[in-house]
């Protein structure tokens, strides 16, 4: 049995996603093989043959991969897949656009964002925003899967394993990419922080969001994170929402501040390790999953935090 | 340009879903249904590219047992100008409905499909990705701008990182994201209006269609309940629990 593992990445760097896909696409078992698509990506495929478990990695270079539309993905691995029994991708935006396109093209179900592996054809997986866990189970003979990182962990360091160039199709594609516009940020990214302060409604604007926010997560070492209502009332960039339909985090500190704890935030945030909460509704429900509870005006308690820790 | 728009029936999202205390799914028994948010974005979406003069007619588009109609209605109501109804008691996973949905386009010929990029309840996050692939369309997923420049869509995506602009030859599908729009609501006269618009009633044996569930469900729980910890009088408290817990 053979599973292949799609690498996340950004070309120069492995990102931690892979590890962790890598963990879950072992616990499922057989050989596991990593595909590197990307445009001079050839950093990220060695720093993936470092990754213990691994038997070979596959890179695919090429000028569409440097940014690859799902359309390149899936002319790339559909034909790969007659050598593999199943497709492990990491549910990021770009795992999450690719992998299902390839599942259809298979005529098979994708098994999106599972948590666990329980054996060849069974796995968990959260669904209604994390108030239910499925366990289901495939009737299809290839597994095409999206693994939530937090539930995973990381991969070992291995002693090398080989990489393997492979060609890949270039197009052209019915879409093209055109440009990107990435925040800029020397915090770390979500999906890996250790720890996370997220800010929400209670804000009120962009530049109290930066004021408040942004100066205890400098002190915490800490990924800033946003409820849905403070990224749709622009007090923060979309790419820094957590829930059900935004990130999923579970770092070892999570402070939520005006944050009122709807189910669809809860679903991102309520496996982190420590949850503090700052809200100065002591019903918010927000304060059931929290571990530490602070009730009050945000505005007085964060810059006293910041200025103590 | 015809628009598609697929919505699906799910629970309302205020609602908190129980699990079964027989393991089988979440109950829904007596529970509020709505549309799900990400398709009323859709449909908002479509009747802005009408009143553009983009779209010239919106059919939308459900899969699902009989009272997905009403879900349709509102479609209707919010501008939808006829509805399709594939009905079916049977659970209808994602590649199924792709399936249906590539066979309405090939008969209908939209130059668009807008679903949304995740239904609230079973956050499968495929369906939009599936159709496009079996038509062998271009994709724009988590579409939070989408504009038409020429022959071509040019569509802004909500991406891990940030924003990311690819452009789609048409016809293609598009899925939506939360910043799209903001959905209007449904007037009294529009949901009259609305009464008096067609729905066709068809089944998946119409389509050709095989349902048959790929997966199936071993059991439904409950997640890990995380207990409610303790309220602390102030900073202070708060800093020597944070450390006593290794956490800063
Ligand atoms: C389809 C769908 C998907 C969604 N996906 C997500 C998602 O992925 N992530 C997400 O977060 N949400 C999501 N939501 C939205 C979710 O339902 C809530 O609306 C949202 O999380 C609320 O954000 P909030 O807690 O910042 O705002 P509010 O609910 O308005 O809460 C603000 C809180 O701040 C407190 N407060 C106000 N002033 C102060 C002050 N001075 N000091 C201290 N506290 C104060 C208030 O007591 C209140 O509890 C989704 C909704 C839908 C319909
Ligand atoms: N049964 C259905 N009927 C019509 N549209 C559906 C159905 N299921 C999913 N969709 C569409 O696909 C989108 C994504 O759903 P999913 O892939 O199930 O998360 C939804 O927002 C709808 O637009």
């Amino acid at each position: 049995m053979a599973v292949l593992v799609l690498a996340e990445h950004s070309n120069s760097a492995l990102n931690d996603a892979t590890g962790k896909v890598l963990s879950a696409a072992l616990a499922f078992g057989g050989d596991v093989d990593i595909l590197v698509a990307g445009e001079n990506a050839r950093p990220a495929a060695e720093a993936a043959s470092k990754l213990a478990g691994v038997r070979k990695v596959l890179l695919a270079d090429g000028a569409p991969y440097g940014k690859p539309v799902a359309e390149a993905l899936e002319a790339l691995i559909v034909p790969l897949m007659g050598a593999y029994d199943a497709l492990f991708a990491p549910a990021t935006t770009n795992g999450k656009n690719a992998a299902p396109r390839i599942a259809a093209r298979l005529d098979v179900m994708q098994i999106s964002e599972i948590t666990a592996v329980i054996d060849k054809d069974t796995f968990e997986r959260p669904i209604y925003a994390g108030n239910a866990i499925l366990t289901v189970r495939s009737s299809d003979a290839k597994k095409i899967v999206t693994v939530r990182g937090t539930a995973f962990p990381a991969a070992g360091a291995g002693s090398g394993a080989p990489i393997e160039t492979i060609a890949a199709p270039s197009g052209p594609f019915a879409s093209k990419f055109v440009r990107e516009e990435l925040s800029k940020s020397d915090r770390p990214e979500l999906a890996s922080a250790k720890r996370i302060v997220s800010g929400g409604r209670a804000l009120a604007s962009s530049d109290q969001f930066q004021q408040y926010i942004l100066p205890l997560a400098d002190k915490l070492k800490a990924g800033v994170g946003a409820s849905r209502a403070a990224v749709d009332a622009g007090y923060a960039p979309n790419d820094y929402q957590v829930g059900q339909t935004g990130k999923v985090v579970a770092p070892e500190l999570y402070v939520a501040v005006g944050i009122s704890g709807a189910i669809q935030h809860l679903a991102g945030m309520k496996d982190s390790k420590i949850i503090v909460a700052v809200n100065k509704d002591e019903e918010a429900p927000i304060f059931a999953v929290a571990d530490f509870g602070l009730v009050g005006d945000l505005f007085k308690i964060v810059p006293e935090l910041t200025e103590k820790l | 340009m015809k628009v598609l728009v697929p919505v699906k029936r799910v629970i309302d999202y205020n609602v908190r879903p129980r699990v079964k205390p027989d393991q089988t799914g979440v109950d829904l028994a007596n529970v509020k249904m709505a549309m799900n948010p990400f398709c009323e974005i859709a449909i908002e979406e479509a009747v802005r590219l009408k009143e553009k003069g983009i779209a010239t007619e919106i059919v939308v588009v459900s899969i699902g047992p009989a009272q997905a109609q009403e879900t349709i209605r509102i479609g209707l109501a919010m501008g939808g100008d006829r509805g399709i109804l594939v009905q079916t008691d049977a659970r209808a996973e994602p590649l199924s409905v792709a399936k249906i949905i590539r066979a309405i386009a090939e008969e209908e010929k939209p130059g668009l499909i807008i679903t949304g990029k995740q239904a609230i309840d079973d956050d499968n996050n495929q369906t939009g990705q599936m159709t496009a692939a079996l038509l062998g369309w271009p994709q724009g997923t988590f579409a939070s701008a989408v504009v038409k420049d020429g022959d071509k869509l040019m569509v802004t995506r909500e991406v891990d990182g940030g924003l990311q602009t690819v452009e789609l030859s048409t016809p293609a599908v598009v899925t939506t994201d939360l910043r799209l729009n903001e959905p209007r609501f449904a007037s009294l006269p529009n949901i009259m209006k609305a009464k008096k618009k067609e729905i066709a009633i068809k089944s998946p044996a119409d389509y050709g269609v095989d349902i048959t569930p790929r997966l199936s469900v071993v059991k439904v729980t409950e997640p890990k309940k995380r207990e409610a910890g303790e309220k602390v009088a102030d900073v202070d408290t708060l800093i020597s629990k944070l450390k006593s817990a290794g956490a800063i």
